[in-house]
């Protein structure tokens, strides 16, 4: 679960990491009371989980409860690449004199997590590593361990951060090590971290990625789930348990198992259409859940054909396809803009069962996403 | 011979009294493993469909001599149940659970001794065809033979697998390592197994986008740790970036873990990649010169 930046600050401001003062505002009214509350040269800041706000405008700045509101209603409902502002913040400038970097996040290869700090802050951390790689310090820290001081003056030595601002560093650094493993985070990092021109350093932007499988020992966080921008659909399937990522195509996929509908979809682009979405109906595929399976990704308007992949495995052929008959018993699709691949154990039975019932079946993957192809264009 | 689990494995499943626990320990058995029974706290003394049940996996050790060990428990309680097996000195710890915390992933895996072998989490386990199965695997799709295979998912094994015996191309072990972005052995474990072992001729690696797991296999077959022939599959070309797609682990992060990524790392070390799961079987046979049949 990725946090908004007003969400990221609250809980570095909770783990006693420095932050501008601000407020969250989701109308011009409420901006207009903030700044009329606090006068001072603030920036707004449109709510988005999007990268490059600043460019597409997302950024404005604001001295006073009138001048706030052109920006406030610039950017309220904006939308960032897709993305709509939904909030902005409303953050006391600082002036800055230097921007650092500074994240932690899991590294898979060593299993660890790993601390990754720069000099050169307020750009992308990708782009300094392949300009500037000696520019960055990495230190993947032994969770038995823990964090010491010692991690802190040895990344700060590392990645060059100035004398000045060390002991301040290494104690933000230990502040974010302890949200990081509070939280069960899978990313949290600021970027810039500013040292003000008064030499203080201060997180002025906050991304925090949380694990998904970790949420449930974090109810307090619950709130912010419904608050995040989702898609609909997406939303829809969740509640179902069904994992559905929408696409930008036009055919429809459902299959059973992560992998084969990854690779379901690659064959769907490599005949030359567009997947419409990614569906993991899971192990079994019974017929309900088959069924809203079917209506979650044709309730889509852009999905012209649909393509179901299953594969039999412990699961009988036969019984999925009796499954399939069921679900797509009720109407909803037609059968004439659908394919289906039905293989593994007891997959003759299977097609039989699909057959009798007037549910054309392919043999294989390749052949099922020409054909699902072929039917989206017709 | 084979790697990791073989016909004198003694196995314990972790959660036996459970619904999906006492469904694959059945399967299991009934496809030859010698499953010596179970584990669920509280429960130790039963007997459920004539498995014994112990308390802990200590107990069920000193009782059975078991070496292997599959979960099956809820993700809250997945990780105590890997560092009890681990604990109790089971040397290969299974856990086909999906959906543990990232985070008790990272803290189990810095205890883990080298000594244990933690396959998972979120997996289908591992079969050595023809002589045991631990995990959730439809067994019959599996043929004995010669050929190892590692994988990171679950139903593409079985697609991959079941075009492998239709061409009459048995398999020596089969490693679902799972799908998770922390997982306890890699491809590059794998790999380092197959080929130290003498009953395989030439490895499959199915991977998918997100992490750097293939490129560190390829890695090792530059620095020519590897002399068997190799051939792979990269599920996940169409997958846009940021989109978790199904699995925890399959994501693209930035300029990070795309299968062009990865498909050209296994193609600078002469790994073939294929284009389409159905594929594999031909690959295979070109690699190790077999008389056509697929």
């Amino acid at each position: 679960m990725r946090l908004l930046e007003y969400q990221g600050k609250e809980l570095f401001a909770e783990a006693g990491i420095p932050t501008p003062t601000g407020k969250v505002a989701q109308t011009v009214e409420e901006a207009v009371a903030i700044m009329r509350a606090n006068p001072a040269p603030s920036v707004v800041k449109a709510q988005v989980l999007i990268g490059g706000r600043g460019k597409a405008g997302g950024i404005k700045f604001a001295n006073d409860e009138r001048d706030v509101v052109e920006p406030a209603k610039a950017i309220l409902g904006m939308n960032i690449k897709g993305e709509i502002a939904k909030r902005i913040w409303l953050e006391q400038r600082v002036d800055i004199a230097k921007e650092l970097y500074l994240s932690i996040t899991v590294d898979r290869q060593s299993k660890r997590p790993i601390i990754i700090a720069s000099a050169m802050g307020g750009m992308d951390i990708e782009e300094v590593a392949a300009t500037h790689p000696d520019g960055i310090a990495k230190y993947r820290i032994d969770p038995a361990m823990g964090y010491w001081p010692f991690v802190g003056r040895r990344v700060a030595k590392e990645a060059g951060i100035p004398k000045e601002v060390t002991a301040q560093f290494v104690d933000i650094l230990g502040k974010l090590y302890k949200l990081f493993f509070d939280i069960g985070a899978m990313l949290v990092e600021i970027n810039p971290l500013a040292i003000t021109k008064d030499g203080r350093l201060i997180a002025s932007d906050a991304k925090v990625d949380i694990d998904d499988n970790g949420l449930f020992r974090h109810p307090e966080l619950e709130a912010w789930k419904t608050d995040l921008p989702s898609d609909p659909l997406e939303e829809r399937a969740r509640k179902t348990g069904l994992a559905y990522v929408h696409l930008d195509g036009d055919v429809g996929i459902i299959g059973n198992g992560a992998g084969l509908v990854m690779g379901t979809l690659d064959a769907v682009k490599a005949a030359g259409g567009e997947p419409a979405n990614f569906l993991d109906v899971g192990g079994g595929a019974k017929a309900d859940i088959v069924r809203e399976a079917v209506n979650i990704v044709t309730a889509d308007p852009k999905v012209k054909s649909l393509f179901i992949n299953i594969f039999g495995g412990i699961t009988r052929g036969d019984e999925v396809a009796k499954g399939l008959v069921e679900a797509l018993g009720g109407g909803g699709w037609s059968k004439d803009k659908l394919v289906i691949r039905l293989t593994g154990t007891n997959e003759k039975e299977g097609r039989a069962v699909l057959q009798a019932n007037g549910i054309k079946s392919v043999e294989t993957m390749n052949e099922g996403a020409k054909q699902a192809v072929a039917l989206a264009r017709a | 011979m084979s790697i990791y689990l073989n016909k004198k494995s003694i196995v314990l499943v972790q959660g036996i009294t459970g619904r999906e626990g006492l469904y694959h320990a059945t399967r299991m058995r009934a496809y030859g493993t010698n499953v010596a029974g179970g584990v669920t706290p509280g429960k130790g003394g039963q007997t459920v469909e004539h498995f014994s049940v112990f308390d802990t996996v200590s107990d069920a050790r000193a009782r059975t001599g078991a070496d292997t060990t599959v979960i099956f428990v809820p993700p809250p309680f997945a990780a105590d149940a890997i560092l009890e097996a681990a604990d109790a000195g089971i040397g290969l710890i299974i856990c086909i659970t999906e959906g543990i915390p990232v985070h008790d992933m990272l803290k189990v895996m810095s205890v883990i001794p080298d000594s244990t072998r933690v396959i998972g989490p979120n997996c289908p386990g591992i079969i050595t065809p023809g002589e045991a199965l631990a995990g959730i695997m439809p067994g019959h799709v599996f043929s004995a033979g010669r050929v190892g295979l590692i994988s990171r998912s679950g139903t593409l094994t079985y697609e991959i697998v079941d075009q492998l015996t239709r061409a009459g191309i048995g398999q020596s072990t089969c490693v679902g390592i799972g799908g998770d972005p922390i997982i306890g052995t890699v491809f590059v474990d794998c790999l380092r197994a197959f080929e130290r072992d003498d009953a395989t001729d030439a490895v499959v690696v199915v991977g998918e986008i997100g992490g750097t797991d293939e490129e560190d296999a390829a890695d090792l077959i530059r620095r020519k740790h590897v002399s068997k022939p190799v051939v792979a599959f990269i599920g996940g070309r169409s997958a846009p970036e940021g989109k978790r797609m199904g699995h925890a682990g399959a994501i693209v992060s930035g300029s990070g873990g795309t299968a062009k990524a990865k498909i050209a790392a296994f193609e600078s070390v002469n790994v073939p990649v294929a284009d389409s799961p159905a594929d594999i079987p031909s690959l295979i046979a070109r690699a190790l010169k077999l008389p056509a049949r697929v």
